[in-house]
């Protein structure tokens, strides 16, 4: 892989080709906000929380490659609200209780709402009618808090080659399906895998609940992207 | 220049919320020297007789009542602020959003398991006309009139409200400390 140059928010950076602008960016210490992206799956593009912009066009930097010379703005007031907004989307589009959730305090999508200061969604909530599937040992599956990332999709596959979880229907409509059959089959460790990489309190482990306490939890007292900012 | 005055209630909230208020510890001295309290469950005065200046909503609206009581401090505050989770999304009683209010009110009265099984033909929903009706759902205050601010958590913690009441009475501007920022 050879070095090429980019600049992000007009800062010199260096990257490799075939790396994706949020990968490039990661590797020179700037964050680029995700939310379906999960290092190692490929990319899904669902959320467009990631967007940047190159050459005046928005685009996804968790799908989008660089290439030798791509100026990419990256926290400019215009992209950081569009990004807000997107996040206050999720919430009004959903349902979500955060002061009864059990992923709260390590749930991505509010850790987001906490780095971007969202003190109140600036669209009227939709209260939409979503199901609660709970008839597994292992997992529940709360749809009021899902934010269609596919990430379960992509990475909860039995030993066999089989998804656990699907997606059903398209558009405003989508919801994901747990397979109850496979979801009890899993082992313990896979059924932790799959709470862990839910970004919001969709699929909860059951029987290990408010584990760790408040204060200690993962986005209590640091901003999500503090971790690579910071490096 | 007289202080500036500020009246608080509890609409479908918990009560939580003023508690954090009240939990400022040794500050709620200085509060006092920097504010008037009008009215408020605090200090029990009932009915405006007075412009105020800052209203604090603790709560959502679930019924008529509710509504009227918003309205009321719509009309007489200059500055009206949304206080934790339930005035600003409508919170848990939110979680009714869903369930169409018939099955609410027959869970509650006549079915749910908190109801005396030796009283069975006695069990009424209670419709009496100096109830205050029940909305279709349980609605943000925002939602029903103007709201200026809004301060996060169930319920926000005693230094965001104190935080964000100084800036507001000594017109500074309100730093947020990423970790009193909280939704829970
Ligand atoms: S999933 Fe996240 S945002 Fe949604 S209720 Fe749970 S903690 Fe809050
Ligand atoms: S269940 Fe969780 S991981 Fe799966 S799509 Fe929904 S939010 Fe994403
Ligand atoms: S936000 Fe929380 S503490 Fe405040 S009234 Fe609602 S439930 Fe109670
Ligand atoms: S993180 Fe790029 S689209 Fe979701």
């Amino acid at each position: 892989m050879s070095d090429i140059k980019i600049t992000i928010d007009g800062k010199e950076c260096t990257a490799k080709s075939g790396q994706t602008i949020v990968e490039a960016a990661k590797a020179n210490g700037i964050y680029i906000p995700v939310l379906c992206h999960f290092d190692g799956l490929k990319p899904a593009g669902t959320c467009r929380i990631c967007t940047v912009k190159v050459g005046g066009r928005f685009m996804a930097g968790c799908t989008t490659p660089v290439a030798e010379g791509m100026r990419i703005d990256n926290m400019t007031p215009e992209i950081e609200d569009m990004r807000k907004q997107i996040i206050e989307m999720l919430f009004v589009e959903g349902n979500h209780m955060c002061p009864v959730c059990e992923k709260s305090g390590n749930c991505e999508l509010q850790a987001l709402a906490y780095r971007y200061k969202m003190m109140v969604p600036r669209f009227p909530f939709l209260w939409p009618k979503r199901e609660v599937v709970a008839n597994t040992p292992k997992l529940y599956l709360d749809k009021n808090r899902c934010v269609q990332c596919l990430r379960c999709v992509r990475e909860i596959i039995t030993t066999d080659g089989k998804n656990v979880f699907a997606v059903k229907e398209r558009g405003g409509k989508t919801t994901i399906n747990m397979d109850e059959k496979l979801a009890a089959g899993l082992s313990d460790d896979m059924a932790m895998r799959a709470m862990d990489i839910c970004p919001v309190g969709c699929i909860i482990r059951k029987e290990v609940g408010y584990k760790v306490p408040i204060g200690q939890r993962k986005f209590d007292s640091k901003p999500i992207g503090s971790e690579i900012e910071g490096r | 220049m007289s202080k500036p005055v500020v009246a608080t209630t509890s609409l479908a909230g918990c009560f939580g919320c003023h508690m954090s208020l009240l939990d400022i510890d040794d500050r709620i001295l200085q509060l006092i020297d920097l504010v008037e309290f009008h009215k408020s469950p605090v200090d029990d005065i009932k009915t405006f007789s007075k412009m105020c200046d800052i209203g604090i909503i603790e709560g959502g609206c679930c019924n008529s009542e509710n509504v009227h009581v918003l309205q009321d401090f719509r009309k007489n505050c200059k500055i009206l602020i949304s206080l934790g989770e339930c005035a600003i999304m409508g919170g848990l009683p939110a979680m009714r959003n869903g369930i169409p209010v018939k099955e609410c009110l027959e869970e509650g009265y006549l079915d749910g398991p908190t109801v005396d099984e030796n009283k069975k033909g006695a069990r009424i929903i209670p419709n009496d006309e100096e109830l205050p009706m029940i909305l279709d759902k349980v609605y943000p205050c925002h939602e029903i009139v103007k709201v200026d601010y809004y301060i996060p958590g169930c319920p926000p913690r005693a230094d965001l409200i104190w935080e964000a009441l100084v800036a507001l009475v000594t017109g500074n501007e309100l730093k947020i400390p990423y970790e009193v920022l909280k939704f829970d």
